[in-house]
């Protein structure tokens, strides 16, 4: 037993340290001087440690711009779907009416359309709107979605019928007992559903690289992509471009794990 | 609050709940996938972009057309060879190391479970830019590992052979750590008691998890399953920031493909039909796995 369970530490500890090792060598590739990254043997330590690549990013490259359009819109476009969703998730898990399971279904397996479909007639669609290349280009087509209308719908389930009538004999309106009652009783779920969303939307790549046409308003994915196409020989500097993209959505998520990983579990549920 | 009760006589309260989604979903989303559908019957391009009165009915024409062109198949030829692998690879990786933090014996579970999970909340694009340079072929590190152990450098990206295999690595990697996840969910659901009963009976831990594991976790893995393949099919940004869809189209996928196509030499048209064809493929997917699983209950 003490043998089995030595060998399977070890297995854990050198595949993770495998899994980790990418991320090493980004942090530490980050603080490198020019050129350093680019040595054979490769190191795995700065020497001498420098900010040069972050003051450079900062100061000439406008990814200061980017962080804050990623910021921006993650967090504009997390709060309206968050409403929106909670809504039709409440409304799905508490109300009844006519049509309701098939419009529910109908709304659950069109979640096999892969959004690429929707893609060209969206860019028409917005282009002709004329907002094309604004943050409104992010956040409309991001306004609701079935998943997280879904995510809700689960969650607000398993909330009492006896309280919502309880609040409607004290004469609470349809929308405070929204607001009040439900609202705060689906706090872990929002918190759950808000993490994923903000995730999705500051990693999204080909969409934002689709409508975001000028480089002022590009989000750090589209910055990235850009800035490497001129610099496929500075890993160092890439490198800090990629800390500062993934190092917030880290620490967010470190944060706030346990209701990222309740989340995934919720997915994995059937009916 | 008048205006409110005023409305209340029109309309009832889950109507006015449902309605900002709903009609946000159905704008921007039913409508596009109904207008994509149409657009593919037409020759709609960049001439129809500035004049819409230029764009015509083609009928099949572009689906034809896609039919013989071979950048298309190619195209086709790489997203399966990517999803049939990097798929069940994913899928396998994810089980084990769900299995293995499973067991009793491991200490810091989640120490390692939050280890193997960070790649995947993590920007693909970063990640991207970071493994092209781990696999760069004279400086990078996996071709140091791999010195180490004696193999011989590998150009990952600049090779035809290689660079499939190169992205297929690279999604594994960022990826199983969320099928993971939801497989440690699945065992946790298994009752204690059937492994009991099991090594009453004298089973092994291999048949242990051959006839009571696998069986048990069989929803899951469909569930899982369905899911990594949609999202492997739209594979875009690996080749789109690491190879840029070459070296000699290898790694050009459907969404790639359909992005150039669509985006950039505005034959819209055309694009749509990509993306009718990839969401028919997906849709057929998902089926037969569906048929599949049905057949062996």
């Amino acid at each position: 037993m003490k043998f089995k369970s030595i060998i399977l530490h070890l297995f854990l500890i050198i595949t993770g340290l495998l899994t980790f090792l990418p991320f090493w060598w980004m942090v530490m590739a980050s603080f490198m001087p020019e050129g350093q990254a680019s040595v054979y043997p490769p190191r795995f330590f700065p020497n001498p440690f420098t900010l040069v690549q972050y003051k450079l990013l900062f100061q000439r490259l406008n990814l200061g711009r980017a962080f804050f359009n990623s910021l921006f819109l993650a967090v504009t476009a997390t709060g309206i779907s968050l409403f929106f969703n909670s809504m039709a998730g409440y409304a799905f898990a508490k109300y009844r009416f006519k049509g309701k399971h098939q419009l529910f279904k109908l709304l659950l397996s069109s979640m096999v359309i892969p959004a690429q479909v929707t893609m060209l007639p969206l860019f028409l669609m917005l282009k002709s709107m004329g907002v094309i290349n604004t943050y409104l280009a992010i956040i409309i087509p991001g306004l609701a979605n079935i998943f997280g209308i879904f995510l809700i719908r689960q969650y607000a389930l398993g909330i009492p019928n006896s309280l919502i009538e309880a609040a409607r004999i004290d004469g609470a309106s349809d929308f405070q007992i929204y607001y009040k009652i439900i609202l705060p009783l689906c706090k872990p779920i929002l918190i759950t559903l808000g993490l994923l969303t903000f995730l999705g939307v500051w990693n999204d790549f080909m969409w934002p690289l689709i409508v975001l046409t000028d480089s002022n308003m590009y989000t750090l994915p589209v910055a990235l992509a850009n800035l490497m196409g001129e610099h496929t020989r500075d890993p160092e500097l890439m490198m800090a471009g990629s800390v500062i993209t993934v190092l917030p959505v880290i620490l967010l998520f470190l944060a706030l794990q346990k209701f990222y990983m309740s989340g995934i579990m919720m997915s994995g549920l059937k009916e | 609050m008048k205006g409110i009760r005023l409305i209340h006589k029109w309309v009832s309260p889950y109507q006015l709940f449902l309605a900002p989604a709903l009609t946000a979903i159905f704008t921007f989303f039913f409508i596009p996938v109904l207008a994509a559908f149409l657009i593919s019957f037409t020759d709609f391009d960049i001439y129809g972009l500035a004049d819409i009165s230029t764009v015509r009915f083609v009928a099949l024409d572009n689906y034809v057309k896609l039919f013989r062109d071979p950048l298309f198949w190619q195209a086709l030829k790489n997203t399966f060879y990517f999803v049939l692998i990097a798929g069940p690879l994913n899928v396998g990786i994810s089980l084990g190391a769900a299995v293995l933090l499973n067991s009793r014996l491991v200490k810091l579970k989640s120490l390692f479970r939050l280890n193997y999970f960070l790649p995947v909340i993590t920007t693909l694009v970063a990640i991207s830019i970071v493994w092209r340079f781990i696999y760069h072929p004279r400086f990078g590190i996996l071709n140091y590992i791999l010195h180490i152990i004696g193999v011989r450098p590998i150009d990952w990206l600049g090779d035809p052979v290689w660079a499939m295999p190169a992205i297929i690595i690279m999604a594994v990697w960022k990826n199983f750590g969320y099928n993971m996840i939801i497989f440690i969910a699945g065992l946790q659901n298994i009752p204690q008691s059937l492994y009991e009963a099991a090594s009453i009976e004298g089973a092994n831990s291999l048949q242990r998890f051959w006839y009571i594991t696998l069986p048990m976790l069989a929803p899951t893995t469909l569930f899982v399953s369905i899911i990594t393949m949609i999202g492997f099919f739209q594979l875009f940004t690996e080749p789109y920031i690491m190879t840029q869809g070459g070296p000699l189209n290898r790694t050009l996928s459907i969404v790639l493909y359909m992005y150039r196509e669509g985006f950039q030499w505005w034959h819209i048209g055309y694009a749509s039909s990509i993306a009718f064809v990839l969401f028919f493929i997906i849709f057929l997917f998902t089926l037969i796995q569906l048929k599949f699983q049905k057949d062996s209950e």
